[in-house]
């Protein structure tokens, strides 16, 4: 054991690359070989396409080919098969790629794209689930009977509803009927979008033994390679997807994106290499951004605040295409109370259509919408009770022992959700309920939130690891983790450090990942990397270790058992003068007469997830979740009561890890995760006109948190063991952005006295609801 | 007045070399840098002005490279993140963690020299108004301003001594 290594914050592995500007992403790769595609999208968010004019455009200098809907017959979609590469025959939402032009320019590719006429016949388009699920609503996916989908999900034909995911535990009327308080809350939050700073890009070269090259601003490297040769017809060896660096992914680079259109597009030309990049707009609009949600949450306690049952509806904004979309609302399902025991649960979790762009995985993926309504409505049950905010929460916390909504029963890796609240509630300075006046105009309040989070993917998702070793005794740790910002590589080269006992700067890392010479790892993605990689990659270390003692063993005439590998030395436990240095057997060891033994080591580690279930249709009982990470988080805001201004002055989150492999890496994703939740709530989110286009469609208009927007913020953690993960930590990624929306809006409530319901909580939405005269 | 028209071969002075390069009026410098002379540091986030993630120097200053066209830089000197070495805030990025992803870095650590060049006494909220003009995704800005902060006290404290 390298106690110098766990626990410590070492400079990631890419520092250096990063602050040079010498890291490659996927848009720095460039040839004049290339050829580069543009993209045309349509301005209406529902019509029937009429005819399409590409003559001028083909006949443009540099333009090699123009492709529609109609010259491609596949669908593509990652869970249920409703998206045409290209619009066919109807544009269900408003930027949606509706030809693509290959030039051998971006530039005149660009221009090409604009010179393709598209007649339209306009529709009304559906802008909300609640419209699109009235009985007379349009249906807006016609052939969705014909759509191929995976079993876990259950489409319902003739409706707009791409999948419903049910859960029915206990007695919810009897809770109802019983209950001392009940309160009800409905929330609204609209889809957007990642805004990860680098757009998608995709390039793909088809070679003449057939064997496609794919480079693509991926997470889900080895998704992309499965999906390919599913929609294609193409051959798993013959797929090759490399991920470089990607420049932040946040959920949206999660499936497939570019991938499918690329293929289509170099296949045209002859198999030549072909890059498509969106422009920041395409990036927001073309491809997927998040989900938005609508929700009824009803919760019903005794006259103590115990709760008794919750009964649940969820209505997830899909927009036109399903994509992640249809497992993130079961996703929300899975845990849709929130980390709170309760005894009795419905809930009827939908994936609704509509004509908005649509959506893919999200950094909470679910659990961020979900949220908000549970927070929002324990904070009004907290009030008709009159009971402090963080009291009624922790009574309620879920422990081990409890079961979830799924039925399956929390285990002694149960985070100490109890103390995360105690601690948020003492780094906000106590006194949750209380609005704390600061001058004539300016009130002070705070807001706190449960968050719980369990990675929803495949029953049989895995990661591996390999280790080869250099002449120097150092070795190079090859896994199929995608690097996205997030520092994954450098958790996973500290666990290998320590469990190998040598310096860090002697696991060499591959940064990119290759699915031809990688592992294969299910995605980045879940926040699952460290937990499922960093198994693999301690179980390489072990069976490096065995293979390095069995050459000492046989060289030194010392048993096995006897030998340790520490200090970058295999050596006899007892007497550790009779040893070898780990560069004397990295590549075989040989004899000073010239002969040599063994050969090089090579260790090998694997995960695949255990005893991983669905979930039953009727009532949802099963186990699809893996580990829970559970937290609390709070904010203090400053809002003036006359005009609607306000501010976060403070974010805190304490949240149980398990372990903190890497505080620097760990504090990193929380306060990043704390940001991106504030942005969402406070100012994000697509804004559209009553035909659907989408008016924020730019980095100009859609806003994000800024430099000097920040509050402060104060993260803690704790460290209960997750009994099965490396060295006892588990997923951290995405649980940050959870709490935020249920906290900043429970500020803000109690600030104004008035409940707040939608996102964004702009300061113009809370000046009208100043504004509205209460009855 | 000097115009161009169509196809150009000029000279461009970028960091510290001169490159000859075929350009027309309207390619942005971004583009050029990027595509023509292989200076990937820039990178494209928006190319409208919002995100800075292109920005270089231009004759010391620091501009949005996507919102200034190659010919307007001709017989001035562009400085990239690629011709940045060892300094101060490429040193205190590293140590302060301050990116994830990296995409916005090459922005911000170009921006942030150009800050600390111009204004060593910078108080917060000119960094504030100076800074604001980047966009980060990851980190939440904190570790940014950690970074910028301690590369302004270690720039200070070598110079006064
Ligand atoms: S690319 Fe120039 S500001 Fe965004
Ligand atoms: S580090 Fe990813 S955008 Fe700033």
């Amino acid at each position: 054991m390298n106690s110098n290594v766990l626990g410590h914050s070492p400079r990631r592995k890419e520092s250096l690359d990063k602050v040079t500007g010498k890291v490659m992403y996927g848009n720095d790769y460039n040839s004049p070989r290339m050829l580069h595609g543009a993209l045309k999208t349509s301005p209406h968010a529902f019509a029937k396409i009429k005819g399409i004019h590409k003559e001028d455009a083909e006949k443009m200098p540099g333009v090699k080919a123009v492709l529609t809907g109609q010259d491609l017959k596949e669908n593509i979609g990652l869970y249920l098969c409703d998206k045409p590469p290209i619009a066919r025959n109807v544009a269900r939402h408003y930027g949606e790629v509706v030809a693509v032009v290959i030039a051998d320019s971006l530039a005149k590719a660009r221009e090409a794209a604009d010179a393709v006429k598209v007649e339209y016949e306009k529709m009304d388009p559906i802008l909300s689930p609640k419209e699109a699920l009235k009985a007379e609503a349009a249906v807006i996916h016609e052939e969705m009977a014909t759509y191929s989908h995976i079993k876990p999900i259950h489409p319902e034909p003739g409706s707009n509803v791409a999948n419903r995911s049910k859960i029915r535990k206990g007695d919810v009327k009897k809770a109802f009927d019983e209950a001392a308080f009940v309160v009800e809350t409905n929330m609204v939050i609209p889809p957007g979008d990642h805004v990860a700073m680098e757009p998608r890009v995709s390039i793909v070269e088809i070679k003449s033994t057939g064997e496609v090259h794919i480079t693509s601003s991926t997470q889900a490297p080895f998704v992309v390679k499965n999906l390919m040769c599913h929609f294609f017809g193409l051959h798993p060896g013959k797929v090759v997807v490399t991920a470089p660096m990607v420049g932040g992914g946040f959920g949206g680079k999660a499936g497939i994106q570019l991938e499918g259109l690329a293929y289509l597009m170099s296949l045209k030309v002859g198999g030549r290499p072909v890059k498509l990049v969106n422009s920041r707009e395409q990036d927001l609009l073309a491809s997927p951004g998040h989900i938005g949600l609508e929700s009824n949450v009803k919760i019903a306690s005794d006259e103590k605040g115990k709760l008794l049952g919750m009964d649940l509806t969820y209505c997830f904004n899909s927009g036109a295409y399903a994509d992640y979309a249809v497992n993130i609302s079961r996703a929300a399902a899975i845990s849709c109370t929130g980390p709170y025991n309760v005894p009795n649960v419905k809930c009827d979790s939908m994936c609704v259509y509509t004509n908005m762009p649509f959506a893919t995985a999200y950094r909470g993926f679910g659990h961020i919408e979900m949220a908000f309504g549970i927070e929002r409505a324990l904070d009004e049950l907290a009030d008709k009770l009159q009971m402090d905010p963080v009291e009624l929460r922790k009574l309620n916390c879920i422990k081990e022992g409890d079961q979830t909504p799924v039925q399956s029963v929390m285990n002694s890796s149960t985070g100490d959700l109890e103390t995360c609240f105690t601690r948020v509630e003492e780094m906000l300075g106590g006194n949750l309920g209380d609005v704390e006046t600061i001058n004539e105009e300016w009130v002070r309040a705070k807001g706190v939130s449960g968050l719980w989070k369990a990675p929803a993917m495949p029953t049989n998702t895995d990661a591996g690891a390999i280790l080869t070793f250099n002449g120097d005794g150092s070795c190079n740790l090859n896994t199929g983790v995608v690097e996205i910002g997030q520092g994954t590589k450098t958790g996973v080269a500290q666990i290998v450090a320590d469990t190998l006992d040598i310096p860090l700067e002697k696991v060499h890392v591959v940064m990119d990942v290759d699915t031809r010479t990688s592992p294969s790892d299910w995605a980045t993605a879940a926040s699952r990397g460290l937990f499922m990689a960093g198994l693999a990659a301690h179980e390489a270390c072990v069976d490096a270790i065995e293979q390095i003692k069995e050459v000492a063993s046989a060289v030194l005439r010392v048993s096995k058992s006897d030998l340790v590998v520490k200090d970058e030395r295999v050596c006899s436990v007892d007497e550790p003068s009779i040893g070898l240095h780990l560069s004397e057997v990295a590549l075989g060891y040989v004899y000073p007469n010239g002969n040599a033994f063994y050969g090089q080591i090579i260790g090998r580690g694997r995960y695949i997830a255990k005893h991983l279930t669905d979930i039953d249709q009727e009532t949802g009982k099963g186990h699809p979740d893996l580990e829970w990470t559970l937290g609390a988080e709070g904010v203090e805001a400053e809002v003036n009561l006359k005009t609607g201004q306000y501010k976060i002055v403070k974010a805190v989150c304490c949240i149980d890890v398990g372990k903190v492999i890497n505080p620097d890496l760990a504090l990193g994703q929380i306060v990043g995760g704390m940001a991106m939740g504030m942005g969402y709530t406070t100012m994000e989110g697509f804004k559209l006109n009553d035909r659907g286009q989408v008016t924020n469609g730019s980095l100009r208009d859609y806003k994000i948190m800024r430099y000097g927007d920040h509050p402060e913020y104060k993260v803690e953690f704790l460290e209960t063991p997750q009994l099965d993960g490396p060295h006892g930590a588990r997923g951290l990624g995405e649980q940050a952005v959870i709490g935020m929306p249920g906290a900043i809006g429970n500020a803000l409530s109690r600030a104004i006295g008035k409940g707040l319901y939608e996102i964004p909580i702009t300061s113009e939405r809370l000046y009208k609801k100043l504004m509205e005269v209460s009855h | 007045m000097i115009s161009y028209k169509g196809y150009n071969a000029v000279d461009l002075h970028v960091n510290g070399e001169t490159r000859e390069v075929v350009i027309k009026p309207s390619e942005t410098l971004l583009s050029v840098l990027r595509d023509k002379i292989g200076l990937t540091g820039p990178k494209a986030g928006c190319e409208n002005g919002d995100c800075g993630a292109c920005t270089v120097l231009l004759e010391g200053q620091p501009v949005k490279s996507c919102l200034v066209l190659a010919v307007e830089a001709i017989g001035k000197k562009v400085v990239t993140v690629e011709g940045l070495h060892d300094t101060e805030v490429q040193k205190a990025f590293v140590e302060e963690s301050g990116f994830q992803c990296g995409y916005c870095t090459a922005g911000f650590i170009v921006n942030s020299y150009a800050l600390l060049e111009e204004n060593p006494d910078a108080d917060a909220s000119e960094k504030v108004e100076w800074l604001s003009s980047n966009l980060c995704r990851c980190t939440g800005y904190e570790d940014i301003e950690k970074a910028v902060d301690s590369a302004q006290r270690i720039k200070n404290n070598s110079e006064s001594r």
